[in-house]
């Protein structure tokens, strides 16, 4: 199967010469029948003779092929099931489509960055658009309480709420542990070390209880609302329910956004008594500050200011991680692939709205003062 | 050429899930160069024959044997030396789908020692348009394409290396009559001009009068009975009588008369 010969043969000094092959032209002698074949190209007129050749694939055929179309050789003696084969590799050579004159250069590069703008300016449409029918069907259901779907929402309020209490208690209570030993090093230097109430109760309410609940969320959340509505769009059941007259935003966006509204201040408020309880523990360990002691100042030191700053970012944040979730998952393909790619996705860009949104209110509440 | 000698060579096979039997003491014999379709009604255990033969399920009993050596019991080598010798085409086309067309009819082609990459690739774009495709699918990815293109594609890939024997699980399932036509007509080609033995299991009767040249029915276990369409007609079993002399098959014969 895998000998193979050939030698070049001139019947008579005027004659063309012939490149006689021998053996099997396959797949697996290709490279040498190629090399072969190379060498004795560009000697003038050649015949090619395969009557010596017992066996040919698809592969040896195609090689002959090409090269006696790019020289211009004749063919001959092949026997005849293998003639057939090479006629059918001969219709079936691939002929490349004339390649799209592509953009190069500059004009490429500012091509790409203007297809970029674009979809960024469309992704932020469709978000605001997605985000007013959400508000526009909330408005419906408050009209027409009948077509709220109660059981859904209390669904997601225990898959998005309550499901997620043990993993932010426990990040709250970690990052107040954080905050009141880096505090303690660093205030005891001054002698403040008192201070470390208010380093926590400030730096919890503000900014860090809901942000990263926030975060816990947009990873759990948006990822689950983008593979449960993805997983419909794929099996048409979105589709289904258009048909049945079921509106898809009122029976699977309101329900979900509703939910995370609804839970996440109170996920943002288990997280920040779980940073108190976490800190009070470890001032009174490594400052000996009693936990007395750390709520006396902090019901009197701490302006409830900082937990209305806190808290008014919660509803944000949800609506931004539900409009994400539910958009991503809109957008899945009918393949797997857009699947896991939309879930990625739909985290990725929930967790960084988050963050850029909390940048948005720092500066904001700077502004005004608060 | 030695038309006698049976290129696969099935005798007394079982298959069994559980209690279930799905085969018992089945023969059945492909020849080389023939077009063998595979008939037989829902659960009669079509697929898990071809998956028994193309070495996806080990049998509870039986032999095989394959280019006249036994395909069961012998060693991993041996047994991939077979497999690089056959194809088979899933239903569904089966390609990988984070690879191109292109890259899916490369990947079997790995196997061969000291081919370039360059090679590689001429010889995808060539199995790529003797499936029937046009040029640009090499650069898709399987989710891109109509599923008629993704069985042509999956027909690309199991023709990668060239195999003796081409399996086809339902070819034409799912194709709309125009494109099930074309494929009909594309597994003849391919079998004529190159050599091919194909097993094919299948529904349908326009593809057992347009490309086979041998039905096998698998029925009560086993291969009730092998012939061409005109001996099927004779058979005097109630199920074979039934599936072709339905309507449907009337409607199959008709056209297919029509054509000839």
């Amino acid at each position: 199967m895998t000998d193979f010969g050939f030698e070049v043969t001139q019947t008579s000094p005027d004659a063309p010469r012939a490149l006689r092959l021998r053996g099997a032209l396959t797949v697996q002698t290709l490279l040498r029948l190629e090399s072969v074949l190379a060498d004795h190209a560009g000697q003038g007129a050649l015949t090619l003779d395969l009557s010596d050749v017992g066996h040919m694939d698809t592969a040896g055929a195609w090689s002959v092929v090409r090269w006696s179309e790019r020289h211009g050789a004749q063919v001959t003696g092949l026997e005849a099931r293998l003639q057939s084969l090479l006629d059918t590799v001969a219709a079936a050579m691939p002929r490349p489509d004339p390649p799209e004159p592509a953009p190069r250069g500059l004009r490429e590069m500012l091509e790409g960055v203007g297809r970029g703008v674009v979809g960024a300016g469309r992704f932020l449409t469709e978000l605001a658009a997605y985000l007013g029918v959400f508000l526009a069907r909330l408005g419906r259901a408050a009209r027409h309480p009948s077509e709220f779907r109660l059981t859904s929402l209390v669904h997601h309020c225990q898959d998005v709420g309550l499901r997620a209490v043990p993993i932010v208690a426990l990040m709250g209570f970690l990052i107040g542990i954080v905050l009141a030993f880096q505090g303690s090093v660093q205030l005891r230097q001054f002698g403040a070390e008192v201070f470390v109430v208010e380093l926590i109760a400030i730096s919890i309410l503000r900014e860090l209880g809901i942000l990263l609940t926030a975060i816990i969320v947009a990873g759990r959340t948006a990822s689950a609302f983008t593979a449960a509505i993805g997983s419909m769009k794929m099996r048409e059941e979105i589709d289904a329910m258009r048909t049945l007259g079921i509106d898809p935003a009122m029976v699977l966006f309101v329900p979900r956004i509703l939910a995370l509204l609804i839970t996440l201040p109170i996920l943002g408020l288990i997280a920040n008594i779980a940073g108190f309880v976490g800190g009070a523990m470890m001032a009174w360990a490594e400052l000996g500050i009693s936990p007395w002691m750390f709520y006396v100042r902090l019901t009197e030191e701490i302006s409830i200011d900082h937990a209305i700053v806190g808290f008014s970012k919660a509803p944000v944040f949800a609506v931004i991680i539900g409009v994400i979730g539910c958009h991503a998952g809109m957008r899945v393909e009918s393949n797997t692939e857009s699947l896991g790619r939309m879930t990625s996705a739909a985290v990725v860009s929930a967790i960084f709205a988050v963050i850029a949104a909390d940048a948005l209110f720092s500066v904001f509440f700077a502004r005004v003062g608060i | 050429m030695a038309q006698d000698e049976p290129i696969i060579r099935i005798r007394g096979l079982r298959n069994q899930f559980g209690a279930q039997v799905v085969h018992d003491n089945l023969d059945l014999d492909l020849y080389r160069g023939e077009v063998m379709g595979v008939v037989g009604g829902s659960g009669t255990g079509k697929s898990v024959l071809l998956r028994t033969i193309a070495g996806l399920r080990p049998p509870q009993g039986g032999s095989i044997e394959i280019f006249g050596k036994d395909a069961l019991n012998c060693t991993d080598d041996a047994r991939k030396e077979i497999d690089l010798r056959m194809g088979v085409m899933f239903q569904d086309g089966a390609l990988f789908s984070s690879l191109t067309v292109r890259e899916n009819v490369e990947v079997p082609m790995q196997a061969v020692p000291g081919l370039t990459p360059a090679l590689r690739r001429d010889l995808a774009d060539l199995k790529i348009s003797l499936s029937g495709l046009p040029w640009f699918a090499g650069d898709k990815y399987p989710s891109e394409l109509s599923g008629g293109m993704r069985k042509r594609a999956g027909l690309a890939r199991a023709l990668a290396l060239d195999p003796e024997i081409l399996f086809l699980d339902e070819p034409t399932a799912g194709l709309d009559p125009i494109g099930a036509a074309a494929f009909d007509v594309l597994i003849r080609q391919l079998s004529e001009s190159l050599g091919l033995s194909v097993f094919l299991v299948t529904h349908d009767l326009d593809t057992l009068h347009a490309a086979c040249t041998r039905i096998a029915v698998l029925a009560e276990k086993k291969v009730l009975t092998t012939g061409t369409m005109a001996d099927m007609m004779d058979v005097d079993h109630p199920w074979v009588r039934e599936y072709f002399h339905g309507p449907r098959s009337r409607a199959a014969i008709d056209a297919s008369k029509r054509t000839a």
